[in-house]
């Protein structure tokens, strides 16, 4: 119990810094000094004292789209488990929850996108749900291969038997299900291949121009918001590619907190040495890791 | 046994997947060149317990053939032909790959309730071979161009290659290195008429052959 609840606490605190350290990793390979690992806390920090403007023709459902983004991830990351370490609530299905619970959040961010009535963002949510809707089969065959291949129903079981029970009888499907999980991550994060975060003209945005009308302390949950998708979707990848599973839930947190970080420099080089695809490759791309994730499940005993 | 082959298994089925989704002519050359080279290795491992030099003659042959002499061949005739990717297949490619893993859900149903005579190598090893044949029949009726159906027909020859080296120690050596040559000539043979289909008609769309009636 104890291990699960500070683990569920780091992601909490940690998830920013994800953001930040990405953002390092570009920038030593673009030969900068950055900005200061702590930014993204201080820019959070910032937007949470600003006052809100809300244009008159959005509604409630403008104002609740970041905080059911934000509460999404806070549930989410209480289902997730850190590497063997078991995460504070485990029952048998919860993935589908947690597969579920981020697309709740995106549903939100769309509708709080759709309800500004501007057309830029319609166009921005138009492509995150065409991508989504590719990356989420893709999310859920990879469960799939995991759940199949361990025998396990649960999330948080499924990962402590992830050496045992997949690296070892059948490396294969652990590095598909690794790379399906890798290609899904860069897509529902909005990092590169697929969308780049840093980019200045609507017209390319796919995530940043949906919350293009979100001000003060609302584009700072949105922020917070997404940091916890990250950090979700960094623990399950690490989850499964550092299958350290000891018998002290302490090391095997600590394991998989140093993996989550290790992914993070792994999108900040991804990101410094890929150009962004063109918007009609995306799709292959997606279909790719979720036939890679299908050929996972088909090849479990 | 299972264990080491079941990765070079797995990466011929990718080569197969990506085949299925690649428009341009030189990636699909030089996935089909990897995948020749994959099978040689496979062969290697598989038949290298049971007589070291055969095994040895038989991979260095498919590598030598299928990994550098076919690929020089279909090189040139498509520096010949300028074309460099296939434009409008009958069926687009996203539709391929995801009719691809339909297949392969396919061939691992039918590999599990077929009995070999001999037990195989890896529960893998049949249903790759099969896909990997039909992946090759599939590339020739989906695609227009001369030498995408060519390299078809080597995708669907690698994957009889690859069911034969599930039970090849039944095989005598003079009937493999006879086969191995008989796709040596057919490739030839397939390049000097990509040749001549460029040289009369300025194009090599095998559909638009149809239409030559005098």
């Amino acid at each position: 119990m104890m291990p699960s609840a500070v683990g569920m606490l780091v992601g909490l605190v940690l998830a920013p810094l994800l953001l930040g350290v990405v953002n390092r990793v570009k920038a030593v390979f673009a030969g900068r000094r950055g900005q200061p690992l702590l930014q993204p806390y201080r820019d959070i920090g910032r937007l949470l004292r600003k006052g809100a403007v809300y244009s008159p023709t959005t509604t409630w459902v403008f104002r609740a789209g970041p905080v059911v983004g934000v509460a999404a991830g806070v549930v989410g990351l209480a289902l997730l488990p850190l590497g063997g370490c078991r995460a504070l609530v485990v029952f048998s299905g919860d993935f589908m929850l947690l597969i579920y619970l981020l697309g709740t959040a995106r549903f939100f961010v769309v509708l709080a996108a759709l309800d500004t009535g501007s057309a830029f963002e319609g166009m921005g949510a138009s492509r995150e749900v065409a991508f989504s809707a590719l990356a989420e089969p893709a999310l859920l065959l990879a469960m799939a291969a995991l759940v199949r291949a361990t025998g396990m129903r649960s999330l948080s079981d499924a990962m402590g038997k992830v050496w045992s029970d997949v690296w070892l009888p059948s490396m294969p499907v652990a590095v598909l299900v690794a790379a399906a999980l890798a290609v899904v991550l860069l897509a529902e994060n909005a990092r590169i291949p697929f969308d780049d975060p840093n980019t200045h003209l609507e017209l390319t945005m796919i995530h940043e121009v949906m919350v293009l009308d979100h001000s003060g302390p609302d584009f700072g949950l949105v922020l917070y918001g997404s940091a916890l998708k990250g950090w979700i979707f960094a623990g399950l990848l690490a989850g499964v590619l550092v299958p350290l599973r000891t018998g002290s839930p302490w090391l095997n947190a600590g394991a998989a907190v140093v993996g989550i970080f290790a992914v993070a420099v792994g999108v900040g080089v991804v990101e410094s040495s890929m150009a962004r695809l063109r918007l009609v490759r995306v799709p292959q791309l997606l279909v790719g890791a979720g036939v890679m994730a299908a050929l996972a499940v088909l090849l479990v005993r | 046994m299972g264990w080491e082959i079941d990765p070079i298994l797995v990466a011929l089925v990718l080569v197969n997947l990506l085949l299925l989704g690649a428009s341009r002519l030189a990636a699909c050359v030089r996935l089909v060149a990897v995948q020749g080279v994959l099978l040689g290795v496979l062969a290697l491992l598989v038949q290298v317990g049971w007589s070291p030099w055969r095994a040895v003659l038989l991979a260095g042959g498919s590598i030598l053939l299928k990994g550098i002499v076919f690929p020089r061949l279909m090189w040139k005739a498509l520096r010949g032909a300028e074309i460099r990717r296939e434009m409008e297949p009958y069926v687009g490619y996203t539709l391929s790959v995801l009719l691809g893993l339909g297949m392969l859900g396919l061939t691992v149903w039918v590999g599990g309730r077929l009995t070999l005579p001999v037990p195989a190598a890896s529960h893998l090893l049949v249903p790759v071979a099969l896909f990997t044949t039909l992946t090759g029949l599939f590339l020739i009726v989906a695609r227009k161009k001369a030498i995408t159906q060519v390299l078809g027909y080597l995708v669907l020859e690698n994957g009889i290659v690859t069911f034969g080296i599930a039970l090849s120690h039944e095989a005598p050596l003079s009937v493999e290195l006879g086969v191995l040559l008989d796709v040596f000539v057919a490739v030839l043979v397939m390049g000097i008429i990509i040749h001549n289909i460029r040289e009369d008609f300025d194009h090599i769309d095998a559909d638009r052959l149809v239409s030559l009636k005098d």
